[in-house]
């Protein structure tokens, strides 16, 4: 056991506490950003003038009739900008743009008053447009060749020869679609210069420090004169990782400019239109098996709809290439990855990061050839487990293997599927328009950020005269149970009850240079500096206990509140008593904690390397039923082993496992944007912009027998106190749910029916997949065709260029041209590219 | 039983528009008619209430308020959870509002706040004071616990008699539901030292004849029916308001504003309920919620679609007149109310007349309606047909718009269909009456043959569009499977829906 990872005797991590905030979220007490208004005088309001076309150039701009609506301030436009007219970390989104790039796109900012002058201000800024054309959907774009950033390539193997000696090969095309974050909380900032005349933002984000450059970018000031500050989010889910920077920067630039106070809330309809999405996916694909249904090779091609900016697509892409295997292990490789440009919403991290659209694609291939196979999908999916010792395309290990089958063993014997199993068959023979299934699928998902560099943390432990202790972290809270999780970790490692901690909002001045919350390393990275500030503070404190004591320092216990030594029988002295003590004897309470990840290694050009710490496992099995008149179905019910270490919070990780799910569920299954995809003049604009439209899962949605329980003898080497990440991988146990539906809508066919099934698979999706399923013309409409070594993916194209090691992102500074520099969304945005300030 | 509820006597006009919230005295002197209840509580330093959509479909804007529990003087007051975001702040005029800061405090919580923090139910906190009121109103419900757990039609109840449904308006985008499954369904009851429970023994706040007049417009809540005609008289832009659920969304997601806008949801003469030899008379500004109580399945087509329309928060707001005011071809109440054969009363300055549903629309969002007339009552046939039914074909199970709705009520003696009448939603400009079906069936036994030609007919009635919720070609087939449907479960044992 390592000492990252092991726990001291009667550890508070691993206790069973409800969320830190749970007093306060139930009784509205919770403060959220909007909700600071109420607190701050003079604030004006912003509200967006949104282009109503989905590609325009913009002609001119007249403000003046805004600022004659009683109430109206001042109108924001580019000429306003001080610094760099730029909010994208990739250097290509204007914040005040000349070229709208997508319906809604927002031209130019009114401040009011009140917000109903803003919004009728707004309506009277003149804007003349150029209208251009638009590419919509994602074929439009493929067949236009309408591309941006790096095209990535995966390969291991020898793919034709594998192809040459399958006995079964498949090929098939599969477009399925994205997600909408829909935080409860709508993104919001709110800034005013303070007393110090430095720019102080709240904002609703997952990463304070990049916002907090992106307003110094764009006032034209240095990090130092700008801070960020995050009291909580309503929900995050990887929508506020990079969407929230241009945001605060409009509202801090409003206070600048006025030098009053500026809140910027979107309302659900501006967010929904304006902010980025989880990405669609195109795949071609062809699989080769051998006789007894081993995958043999896999050969894809891969194009993630980026939207109109690059914003996290290349690392979303990456992940997608890391994870198109899952839990599979596939000796011959090729993986193509490409973005493709369209005139919508710049799409962006959502919980899984590309993982769940590279997996996706695996689950379909395997369930869509199961049948053709002759074999049942979970036996295909078992037989095809990685074994210890086996690696990864991209040439990493896959340490504890062995856990994807514990899982699979145990889910299959908590959740008594093979009798389930048999009870389904016989429901089914004796049920005409009504049928059941049942579906189990597993989920390897690596953690660590891609880029090596993003894995760091840092904190800052105060320990008070009074014994108090104070935290901060760079993680931010957004319910997933961080703050919760170090407040244990901090108690655990001081050794104190968790009452006599307490935890302060994230703030950029207190913790420097952190990286998002996201990547679910929350946890593993924040604890690991937590930790180690702690450990800094309780080695001083083990010294002055020690001569106290009459013992070694290495003897020292700090357990609940008491110092002592080994002996529990012996001397010991109360904690506040020790602190006290040793402040007397100029001992410094305090201290500055940091945390890397070791062993990550990551070449993005080659896609080789080790990028993970470890992967998560778990493995879901999903029974559902049918209606064959309609295609409505329900989750009867739902089984689950997942893999997070030693718990470091069981309420917290139940949480997010079942909430994970849930969401991936939706994703799957309910979750429908539509973008107007016609000739007509709304063409491009999002047709699903509000709850009455995108419905996300309610409690109708919720299994209705839901078991989950965390796999046993879990504990993890790699992470602070043997616990793991969980934050993304459930999210993908949701496959099961999908298979099932697929599986079920084959049951309405003759044995061995292979079914193509729409992502998402709504009640409309899986009404034809059961109408094909009856139709003796069911192959017919098949897109899986087998035969000869497959049709091959569309491979890039000469103009491709590799991902640069380093384009994750780097604020500030512009990517260094060794392939073709990401092409700009306008030669505005270039030059001001040009211009970032060192 | 005459139900209509006696006006009391209430100071004309009180001068000072003010209402109680948890507890405390609050006036209306920064808000203006359009401005929502939600912004003025949160402008009260109230901000557990949250803005999550604007529009009444995710809940995180639910609040309290003191409703009557019944048509009669001394049927005490019901805790009613609404959207607040949806209705005018000026309309609480008089009333009593709880919200989740009123309920408890993090130092003393209400048992709703105990199980939801204890088990996990809160993740993010943004969903969760609107969960917390939406609850609470279940926990104060008198007769819960009085069912069975499965709670019968429409109903998903715990073993503590709690309904699922009173949460089916609140989203949680964080837990997946299930801890908050388990708080509910922990819940006991109210202790006899419970405030809020003790006030539901005594009588709701009665409406306040209100006038709100600002800059943006006039909110007047009018006293009685004669008061509404003859503002409107004197108002011919005026907007009749009730429920707020469509209103509302109008004003915070379209930007529509109204320079006059009338209550009527308290009215007297338009919340009538009577059970007649000949028709059931159900009031206009009746909620769906009262409605479902009231009727207590008593007309078993609406108990089937009732708990299907949007969610319990808007059902606590929504009126049957309002959702057929609205002249929407996507309405859940019309084609229930079609195949039952409904009229709608019209009320006018020159009296009354009524109107088979069947005329009452003339296209899209158009009605026979004129200016000058208000529907006061929906007037349901008696005897009913006996084999009723309602489908609803849409994404989600809960508060979801219907891409198709079907209203059965057939008539069968001796296996032959003697009386079809079919109501249709979604697949025209209008809700429409499936007439060639319903000819199709009517004196041919009930059999497999003849249902398969009669859905083929049924296949090809209205005009179905392709739009976001469906495909066109998706609707066509939902007609064509509805009939088979209902034919495969005739006779059967009723299992529950599934969805779509």
């Amino acid at each position: 056991m390592s000492h990252l990872s092991e726990r001291p005797v009667n550890p508070v991590v691993g206790q069973q506490i409800p969320h830190e905030s749970a007093a306060l979220h139930v009784t509205g007490a919770a403060l959220y950003t909007d909700d600071l208004v109420l607190r701050t005088r003079d604030v004006l309001h912003a509200w967006p003038v949104q282009a109503p076309h989905t590609h325009a150039t913009v002609t001119g701009l007249r403000t003046a009739p805004a600022l004659t609506v009683p109430g109206v301030v001042r109108v924001l436009t580019a000429d306003d900008v001080p610094g760099a007219n730029d909010a994208g970390v990739k250097h290509d989104e204007p914040l005040f743009p000349s070229e709208v790039m997508y319906h809604g796109h927002a031209v130019a900012w009114v401040l009011g008053e009140t917000l109903e002058a803003a919004r009728l201000g707004a309506a009277m800024v003149e804007v003349d447009y150029d209208v251009l054309p638009a590419l919509v959907t994602l074929t439009e774009a493929i067949e236009a060749k309408s591309f941006q950033g790096a095209q990535p390539h995966m390969e291991r193997g020898d793919i034709e020869a594998a192809f040459e000696g399958a006995a079964h090969v498949f090929s098939g095309e599969f477009e399925f679609a994205g997600q909408e974050h829909f935080y409860l909380e709508t993104h919001c900032a709110l800034a005013h210069v303070d007393e110090s005349g430095q720019v102080f933002a709240q904002s609703s984000t997952q990463h304070p420090s990049e916002t907090q450059e992106i307003i110094a970018h764009v006032l034209g000031r240095s990090s130092n004169e700008v801070t960020v500050q995050c009291l909580r989010m309503g929900g995050g889910f990887g929508g506020k990782e990079m969407q929230p920077h241009g945001l605060a920067a409009i509202a801090s630039l409003g206070a600048v400019l006025t030098g009053r106070p500026v809140r910027l809330r979107l309302n659900r309809t501006q967010d929904i239109t304006m902010t980025g999405k989880r990405h669609g996916f195109h795949a071609q694909w062809r699989a080769g098996f051998d006789e007894q249904g081993l995958l043999q090779a896999l050969d894809a091609t891969l194009t993630a709809d980026g939207g109109w900016s690059l914003d996290l697509s290349e690392p979303v892409l990456a992940r997608a290439l890391c994870h198109i295997d899952n839990a599979y292990f596939i000796p011959n490789v090729r993986v193509n990855g490409r973005i493709a440009r369209t005139n919508k919403t710049s799409q962006t991290a959502f919980r899984g990061f590309g993982g769940p659209q590279g997996m996706l694609v695996i689950e379909d291939i395997l369930g869509r050839c199961a049948p053709l196979l002759g074999a049942p999908a979970h036996e295909l999916r078992r037989k095809n487990f990685y074994a210890e010792g086996q690696s990864t395309p991209y040439g990493m290990p896959v340490r504890h293997a062995e856990r994807l089958t514990a899982a699979w063993d145990a889910v299959l014997s908590k959740g008594d599927v093979a009798d389930r199993q048999a009870q389904v068959a016989e429901f089914n023979r004796g049920h005409e328009h009504t049928k059941r299934a049942i579906a189990i699928t597993p989920v390897k998902f690596g953690i660590s950020f891609n880029l090596t560099a993003f894995n760091q943390a840092g904190a800052l432990v105060h320990v008070y005269k009074d014994g108090s202790v104070l935290i901060n972290h760079g993680g931010t809270e957004m319910g997933q149970g961080l703050h919760t999780k170090m407040l244990q970790v901090a108690a655990t490692s001081l050794g104190v009850p968790l009452s006599r901690v307490r935890l302060a909002p994230t703030r950029t001045d207190k913790v420097p240079n952190t990286s998002a919350t996201a990547a679910s390393s929350g946890a593993d990275l924040n604890g690991g500096a937590i930790k180690n500030a702690c450990e800094q503070i309780r080695e001083r404190l083990a010294q002055v206990a020690a001569g106290r004591l009459g013992v070694h320092p290495n003897e020292v216990v700090f357990d609940g509140g008491v110092v002592r030594g080994l002996s529990a029988s012996g001397e010991h002295i109360d904690w506040d008593d020790l602190v006290v003590q040793s402040y007397f004897q100029r001992v410094q309470l305090w201290a500055a904690g940091y945390y890397r990840t070791e062993g990550l290694h990551w070449d993005s050009a080659s896609m080789q390397g080790t990028p993970f710490k470890y992967f998560a496992y778990g493995v879901a099995v999903s029974e559902v039923e049918v209606d064959g008149f309609t295609g409505g179905y329900r989750t009867l019910r739902v089984d689950i082993v997942h893999d997070v270490g030693d718990s470091l919070s069981p309420l917290v990780d139940l949480g997010q496992i079942e909430g994970g799910f849930v969401q991936g569920a939706g994703w799957l299954t309910l979750e429908d944007l539509r973008w107007d995809e016609t000739d007509g003049p709304n063409r491009g604009r999002l047709a699903t912009q509000a709850a009455s439209t995108y419905k996300l899962p309610s409690f109708s949605e919720m299994p209705e027998e839901f078991n989950v329980s965390l796999l046993e003898h879990a504990h993890e080497d790699g992470a602070v106190y043997g616990g793991k990440a969980v934050g993304e991988p459930p999210l993908m146990l949701a496959f099961s749910v999908r298979e099932a539906l697929r599986q079920a809508a084959a049951a309405f066919g003759p044995t061995g029916t292979s079914v193509d099934l729409a992502s998402p698979a709504t009640p409309e999706a899986v009404y034809w997949a059961v109408e094909s399923a009856r139709s003796e013309a069911a192959a017919m409409h098949r897109t899986t065709a087998e035969g000869g070594t497959g049709a091959v993916p569309e491979q890039p194209g000469a103009s491709a260029h590799p991902m640069h090691p380093r384009s994750e992102r780097v604020v500030g500074h512009p990517v260094p041209v060794d392939g073709p520099a990401a092409p700009s969304a306008s030669p505005e945005g270039s030059r001001q590219a040009a211009g970032v300030r060192p | 039983m005459a139900s209509t509820t006696t006006p009391t006597a209430v100071p004309t006009h009180a001068a000072v528009p003010t209402a109680t919230v948890n507890g405390q005295a609050c006036g209306f002197e920064r808000i203006s008619a359009q401005t929502s209840a939600l912004d003025w509580l949160r402008d009260q330093g109230l901000t557990g209430a949250k803005e999550g959509c604007a529009e009444g479909e995710c809940g995180a804007c639910s609040v309290l308020v003191a409703r009557p529990a019944g048509d009669h003087d001394d049927a005490g007051s019901r805790w009613t959870a609404i959207n607040a975001c949806l209705i005018p702040a000026a309309s609480l005029d008089g009333q009593e509002v709880v919200t989740a800061e009123g309920l408890g405090t993090a130092d003393d919580l209400h048992p709703v706040q105990y199980e939801m923090a204890m088990r996990g139910g809160s993740q993010c906190g943004y969903c969760t004071p609107g969960f917390v009121c939406s609850m609470a109103a279940e926990y104060y419900r008198p007769d819960r616990g009085a069912e069975a757990e499965d709670g019968g039609e429409g109903h998903e109840c715990g073993p503590n008699g709690f309904d699922l449904h009173a949460l089916s308006g609140n989203l949680c985008r964080c837990t997946g539901y299930r801890p908050i499954q388990d708080a509910a369904y922990a819940l006991g009851a109210p202790a006899e030292s419970d405030a809020l429970a003790e006030r539901s023994s005594r009588r709701a706040p009665d409406a306040v004849p209100t006038r709100l007049t600002t800059a943006a417009g006039t909110y007047a809540r009018a006293a009685d029916l004669e008061e509404v005609l003859a503002l409107r008289a004197e108002h011919p832009d005026a907007t009749l308001v009730a429920g707020s659920t469509d209103w509302g969304v109008e004003v915070n997601i379209r930007g529509v504003r109204a320079p006059y806008v009338i209550g009527i949801d308290r009215v007297a003469e338009l919340r009538t309920f009577e059970v007649g030899d000949e028709a059931i008379e159900l009031g206009a500004a009746l909620t769906l919620s009262e409605i479902e109580e009231r009727l207590d399945g008593r007309i078993p087509l609406l108990a089937q679609m009732l708990p299907q329309f949007a969610s319990r928060l808007i059902r606590n707001g929504a009126t049957i007149g309002g959702n057929l005011g609205t002249g929407s071809p996507i309405g859940d109440t019309p084609p229930a109310l079609l195949a039952l054969e409904a009229d709608v009363v019209l009320a006018s300055p020159s009296g009354e007349r009524s109107v088979p549903l069947a005329d009452y629309f003339t296209g899209y969002r158009a009605t026979v309606k004129q200016a000058d007339e208000l529907i006061r009552a929906l007037r349901i046939p008696v005897p009913l047909s006996p084999v009723t039914a309602f489908h609803k074909i849409a994404k989600r199970r809960f508060d979801d718009i219907s891409s198709v709705a079907v209203g059965f009520a057939l008539t069968i003696d001796d296996g032959v269909v003697s009386r079809a009448r079919i109501g249709l939603g979604g697949v025209a400009a209008t809700p429409i009456r499936a007439r060639d079906t319903e000819a199709a069936l009517e004196g041919r036994p009930f059999t497999r043959d003849v249902v398969r030609a009669a859905a083929a007919v049924m296949r090809r009635e209205g005009t179905p569009m392709s739009d976001h919720r469906a495909s066109g070609n998706y609707r066509a087939a939902m007609l064509g499977t509805a009939l088979l449907k209902l034919h495969s479960q005739h006779g059967t044992t009723s299992t529950t829906e599934v969805s779509a």
